[in-house]
């Protein structure tokens, strides 16, 4: 497993060097968004205006934390699953986005869309909530405050662990794990 | 009659919510020790310590182990001996939850199912009650995470699909969910009963502490296949590939109509959370 340690916004060049199964570190700005902002962001597209942020290079995180103690940065903040972004990401893609963060597989239509526009679908461990806040430095809620949890926030992180599931080329390490260790 | 009073209920079930999200059961961190023993792939032991180290943070920051900190499902056993003073007991849970939530710095999950929008409490909880003989008053916290939730199902089979038919269910239905439910996974099994009964008992095998056994031989010895079979699916911890896609394997039974085979699967994450308070 490489690791590499990458700085957002990401341009083509990086996101092409992005191999399916290598161990990233995030460093930069990174916006999220869940079902809900996704399909406000979508809906703004349709209508030919302008999204909240700019998306060119960015990537977005699929989670929607806990409120933040005082004193703290973020509350937990794991990744949700991926599927129920499916419908909105190849959209967003078109725009420039060029890394999604979640857990879960993908649609082959988001994955198509990832090799037309060159952007990588990473993971992060679900579940581990706790330990990833520790990479998130700063969060701020930018757009649809009203979505309560759901809302888009901009966070700063440092070497905020991800794994490259699915690269430019089409590769995808979810079924080449599986594959390496099934036993049926 | 013995009186239980409403503001007890509500104080109890409030920290309950909250030490469930903080905590770990012992028996899911030993489930996950163990699983790092036996796990074959270097990625699926890396997470499995992750998830330990995780669940260190949690407690001792007292934040919550997963951002998902679920619906507030609760299991009461009430005896029939038991009056609640000053209130309604489920009120006093609803009460408990939206303090726990707010005090806790929990996330409020539950929404509208239309228009999406949060009820901002966490409220309503789902409570099912259970009346028993007796003055006791037993209330088990659960709160379920949304993505695992998704990947559970409740079908009907017919009588002739058998076990080989309620097997196949379970495996394809963990094969088809892959890393969507956050693996690894303890998973309940409800055979029989009607269409809400065995969704009942599936979710309710959540309970049991992780890994331990029906005390019925034919349902320990269809827990150890299933938990065979699926830990060779190959998905793993996080679905990257691995040896360890579930924890645990729950089968609970119940009678069923002569026309009917009822099949639930619930699916949890390795986030098994739940605490229990006695009154």
């Amino acid at each position: 497993m490489t690791e590499r340690r990458v700085s957002t916004p990401l341009n083509d060049d990086v996101v092409q060097q992005l191999r399916s199964g290598d161990k990233v570190l995030i460093n930069g700005t990174i916006y999220t968004g869940r079902d809900a902002a996704h399909k406000r962001l979508v809906a703004l597209l349709e209508k030919g205006e302008a999204l909240p942020f700019d998306i060119q290079g960015q990537i977005i995180y699929f989670v929607g934390p806990t409120p933040a103690r005082p004193g703290k940065p973020v509350g937990s903040a794991g990744p949700t699953t991926s599927y129920r972004m499916d419908a909105y990401s190849p959209q967003l893609i078109a725009q420039g986005l060029k890394g999604m963060i979640g857990k879960g597989a993908r649609s082959p239509e988001v994955i198509e869309a990832m090799k037309k526009y060159k952007c990588v679908y990473m993971v992060a461990v679900g579940g581990a909530g706790a330990l990833i806040a520790q990479s998130i430095k700063k969060s701020e809620v930018i757009a649809y405050e009203d979505l309560g949890p759901e809302a888009v926030r901009r966070m700063e992180v440092e070497d905020f662990p991800a794994v490259v599931v699915n690269d430019i080329l089409g590769n995808d390490l979810y079924s080449e794990g599986v594959a390496r260790y099934r036993k049926e | 009659m013995r009186e239980v009073a409403f503001q007890d209920i509500l104080e109890k079930v409030k920290d309950a919510c909250m030490s469930a999200n903080f905590e770990l059961g012992e028996d899911v961190m030993a489930a996950f020790h163990k699983a790092k023993e036996k796990e074959e792939s270097p990625v699926g032991r890396e997470i499995l310590e992750q998830l330990l180290e995780n669940a260190k943070i949690a407690q001792k920051d007292k934040i919550a182990l997963c951002q998902d900190t679920g619906f507030a499902v609760f299991f009461v056993d009430l005896g029939d001996e038991v009056r609640v003073k000053g209130g309604n007991l489920v009120d006093a849970i609803n009460e408990g939850v939206k303090q726990g939530y707010q005090d806790g710095y929990l996330r409020k999950s539950i929404c509208h199912p239309f228009t999406r929008k949060n009820t901002d409490t966490n409220t309503p909880a789902i409570v099912h009650i259970n009346l028993v003989p007796g003055d006791g008053l037993k209330i088990v916290v659960a709160p379920k995470g949304g993505g695992s939730e998704n990947m559970s199902r409740v079908t009907m089979l017919k009588p002739s699909d058998g076990i080989e038919g309620i097997k196949q269910f379970v495996i394809q239905r963990v094969k088809e969910s892959g890393a969507n439910p956050c693996p690894p996974l303890v998973i309940g099994v409800g055979i029989g009963g009607t269409f809400e009964k065995a969704a009942l008992i599936a979710k309710k095998s959540l309970l049991r502490p992780v890994g331990s056994k029906n005390p019925d031989p034919a349902l320990a010895t269809l827990e150890d296949e299933l938990l065979e079979k699926i830990n060779e699916l190959g998905i793993g911890p996080q679905g990257l590939g691995g040896s360890t896609t579930a924890l645990a394997v729950h089968v609970e039974m119940h009678p069923c109509h002569i026309a009917s085979l009822p099949l639930a699967v619930n699916i949890n994450c390795h986030a098994s959370r739940h605490k229990e308070i006695v009154l």
